[in-house]
């Protein structure tokens, strides 16, 4: 079963290069200080995106990696002074931080409700910690933890090997535009390999795919972890470009951000989650520069009206329900020809 | 031995609080497992409705006993009817919409009070234990959570409404077939419960400054207190009350706060991982 | 007299204070078609769970052995790869997938990615699946999900199948293409099938293990064991 199964289409090229060329060809219109946060977001998204609605899992507490990330990076780059290390560890550590959560609710078949409880608490214990933090006491190395004022100095991107040469502005969101692509693309191939199609197998039914012999656990904890090594790479990123890293990172807020623009972008997809970040990220942005109509109404009318008309509610059958009309219209689509060809018999019998 | 009676009054305190702001969530996700991520604004509702009203002129007692919970009752039976009674046994979905609708009153509530702190001054004052200075209104608090507790244990086991109230949780069908309405049970459930996290708002305003925000403060403990609690309404919340105000003081007096908090944080992660089912579900089944 | 495929030692399954499984000493040997019978509450589920995996640890004591093997309080997976396929009570597919897709996951881990596309197109036209490989399974009629589930079961080639309730719910029509199924499975594989249907465990004309209060009441040919006025008792109740 080769190229478009499992209800993963298959890529368009054209359309992606196209897209690629367009972002390429956009500092040359607008100012990029903007688009490279909304990259950023949408990396963020597409992480989650891959993770709960393809393999099912919902995480209240995405931000942890965001976070971890982020702080990873500051820290790092504080001790070691030039980039590309700090870059690596924002990987790698949100990725066996998440290994280790993610063995100990997975093993312990923790799943749905439960799992998000466990998850939003993570977040929070991290939240809770990094705000207390202030003082001379609490620093990892040379880098100062900051408590709720956070790292607010530390070495930004620079070329491998060359700590002076400082990548930023235009370079910046080229770097980030790479990143946010390469991502896409690893992502989409996750999903159809059979890795991906296993794990699709497994939101549907666990308990089966255990039947069939596949260890489920060990499925779930390996997403888990690369989905929050992406997250990692996308708080590392949003340091960058902030050139601050506070606890809000951790925040509530991050967290429910996230879950609004996968849910808004249509769960089940890539590309939805991504669009949705940078839209209700732009949104965000627009209104936070003013105070009468408030962030945080629109965007929870937002989730509470997604929710309520989204017929079949948010469990992965929305991913079926896009199939089988996908399915019907392809039926129709049959029948219509059917009739044409036989109204064109019978014509052609007189 | 001063010392020690400070201690234990702190715990005390602690495991009070604890059980007062769950209650609510309590009675909502035993009675009809739905999670309430709003719960936290229900509560901050509570605090704001207590404060206005103080401000106003009544008399802050009757604004926390009687004019909060009433309040937000009124909040709690507006929301069941416009959004949650279409998501019933959709779990992630009522979580994702009160989720929502906690944004939603943060920012109405933003709106309408700003962002800067607003208090009322506590109307019992402070007492002294040998060297130690406690503040009388923690004694109130303890009071109210005891006789709360009371009252709801006493109401599930004792009367008819309590009953049905149980059997609806066991099964609405049974329930339905014997002539009660399982959506006028689940409507009045929701609402009890809403009021209950408007007196438990009512009662804390007092003792902090309140900001549009402050629910996040209260959600992340009511919602493992009682998820971690099990089935059983009260005997679940009462053990992980108990539970983790012992352990969150415990540790607070032998290092700081914010350990004391992430040591009660950290024993829900355990808990939750071991007792799937929660406290009662492992043990004191069969309890109320 | 071939060696044991599928053995229990003293195996008991305790709920509370209930014995479900009664120290229950069992023996399958290889190509058998064993039917496990008996009352509700007579404990042959629970069996089955534990040969499964589905039920060990604290509630379980004894041995389970598989072709020697022992697998006392091995998980689900871990026997699964042993070469045995599991039909469960409750019919589990992958709803949201099509025919094919629920086929390609089970054929994919024994044939590998290659490999597998074949052995969806064997089960596809063995079960004469062909017609509906591209629909959604969550769409089918009951009888059809049942015949997929079967499908994914045999789709990794188990040399031991065990089948719980597999006529559940199934049409008279349904069902004689099912037993036609597992006498066709029985050429080249062993088989355990726990039913309630006394129709279709007459048909299928097997080794039968009568079931009651958690431990074997009796085992012999299908002719013996359903005429037999203590299994008529068990399951008619006393004075029958």
């Amino acid at each position: 079963m080769t190229g478009a199964a499992f209800g993963i289409g298959r890529i368009h090229w054209n359309w992606l290069a196209a897209l690629a060329v367009l972002l390429a060809a956009l500092p040359l219109v607008s100012e990029t200080n903007t688009p490279t946060l909304l990259a950023v977001w949408a990396l963020f998204a597409l992480s989650l995106a891959l993770m709960w609605g393809f393999a099912g899992i919902l995480s209240f507490g995405h931000a942890a990696y965001f976070g971890l990330g982020a702080y990873t990076y500051a820290i790092a780059s504080v001790n070691i002074g030039e980039s590309t290390v700090p870059v690596l560890l924002a990987l790698i550590v949100p990725a066996l931080v998440a290994a280790i959560i993610g063995a100990m609710m997975f093993y312990g078949r923790i799943s749905d409700v439960y799992l998000g409880v466990m998850t939003l608490v993570v977040t929070l214990i991290l939240n809770r910690f990094m705000n207390a933090t202030a003082g001379d006491a609490y620093k990892i190395g040379n880098a100062r933890l900051g408590g709720f004022n956070g790292i607010p100095a530390f070495p930004t991107l620079n070329v491998p090997g060359e700590p002076n040469m400082e990548i930023y502005g235009t370079a910046y969101y080229y770097v980030v535009i790479v990143c946010l692509l390469v991502a896409y693309l690893i992502s989409r191939w996750i999903l159809s390999s059979a890795f991906g199609r296993t794990l699709i197998g497994i939101r549907e039914n666990e308990v089966r795919m255990e039947l069939l012999g596949y260890n489920v656990p060990a499925y779930k904890t390996a997403i888990f972890s690369v989905c929050g090594a992406m997250a990692g790479l996308a708080g590392c990123l949003f340091a960058n470009w902030a050139e601050i890293v506070t606890p809000s990172v951790f925040s509530l807020g991050t967290t429910a951000e996230v879950l609004i623009w996968v849910i808004v972008g249509g769960l089940g997809t890539l590309i939805g989650p991504m669009i949705a970040a940078v839209a209700l990220g732009s949104l965000k942005l627009t209104l936070g520069h003013q105070t009468t109509v408030d962030n945080s109404l629109v965007l929870g009318a937002i989730l509470i009206l997604v929710v309520l008309l989204i017929p079949r509610g948010f469990a992965p059958s929305f991913v079926a329900w896009r199939r089988r009309f996908a399915q019907s219209q392809v039926h129709r689509r049959q029948a219509r020809g059917t009739r044409r060809r036989r109204i064109a018999l019978q014509e052609a019998k007189q | 031995m001063d010392y020690a009676a400070i201690v234990v009054l702190e715990i005390l305190y602690m495991i009070a609080f604890l059980a007062l702001i769950s209650a609510g969530l309590a009675i909502v996700f035993g009675m009809m497992r739905v999670i309430n991520l709003a719960h936290g604004e229900f509560v901050m509702l509570g605090g704001y409705a207590t404060i206005a009203a103080a401000k106003a002129g009544i008399n802050v007692y009757f604004a926390m006993l009687v004019i909060a919970p009433i309040v937000v009752g009124i909040v709690g039976l507006v929301v069941e009817r416009l959004i949650v009674r279409f998501l019933y046994g959709r779990m992630i979905d009522i979580m994702l919409a009160t989720w929502g609708l906690s944004l939603l009153l943060i920012g109405l509530v933003t709106l309408i009070f700003g962002n800067t702190p607003v208090s009322v001054p506590t109307p019992i004052p402070g007492y002294q234990i040998g060297h130690y200075q406690m503040g009388g209104y923690n004694l109130f608090v303890i009071a109210v959570a005891v006789v709360l507790m009371c009252a709801m244990w006493f109401a599930l086991r004792y009367t008819r409404v309590g009953l049905i109230a149980r059997g609806t949780m066991q099964g609405r069908d049974v329930v339905a077939s014997l002539g009660y309405n399982p959506s006028t049970i689940f409507m009045l459930t929701f609402t009890v419960g809403a009021a209950l996290s408007g007196l438990a708002g009512g009662v804390m305003a007092p003792l902090t400054g309140l900001l549009p925000s402050i629910g996040g403060a209260y959600i992340a403990k009511a919602f493992i207190t009682v998820i971690t609690g099990g089935a059983a309404v009260i005997a679940g919340t009462l053990s992980t009350a108990g539970l983790f105000g012992a352990v969150d003081q415990l540790v607070s007096f032998a290092s700081t706060p914010v350990l004391g908090e992430i040591a009660m944080l950290a024993l829900a992660l355990v808990l939750l991982r071991l007792m799937p089912q929660g406290v009662t579900g492992q043990f004191f089944r069969n309890s109320t | 007299m071939s060696e044991p495929v599928v053995e229990t030692q003293e195996l008991a399954v305790r709920f509370g204070g209930v014995l479900a499984v009664d120290h229950v000493n069992f023996v399958l040997r290889e190509r058998e078609l064993r039917c496990l019978i008996g009352p509700n509450g007579a404990g042959k589920s629970t069996f089955f769970k534990s040969l499964t995996g589905q039920i060990r640890g604290a509630n379980a004591s004894g041995r389970v052995l598989i072709r020697g093997q022992e697998t006392t309080g091995w998980s689900t997976h871990q026997i699964v790869r042993l070469g045995i396929g599991i039909k469960t009570q409750v019919p589990s597919v992958m709803n949201g997938l099509t025919v094919a897709e629920n086929l390609w996951l089970s054929a994919r881990r024994t044939a590998g990615h290659d490999g597998a596309d074949a052995v969806v197109e064997e089960i596809l036209s063995e079960l004469e699946l062909g017609g509906i490989a591209r629909r959604l399974v969550g769409e089918l009629a009951h009888g059809q999900r049942q015949l997929v589930e079967i499908g994914t079961v045999l789709a990794n080639k188990p040399w031991l199948v065990l089948l719980d309730e597999p006529a559940a719910g199934l049409t008279n029509v349904e069902t004689e293409r099912l037993i036609a199924i597992i006498k066709r499975i029985n050429q080249s594989a062993t088989l355990i099938v726990v039913d309630h249907d006394m129709h279709f465990v007459r048909t299928l004309d097997s080794l039968i293990t009568v079931f009651h209060q958690g431990a074997i009441l009796l085992e012999g040919h299908a002719e013996k064991v359903l005429t037999d006025p203590s299994v008529r008792e068990v399951y008619l109740g006393n004075r029958a």
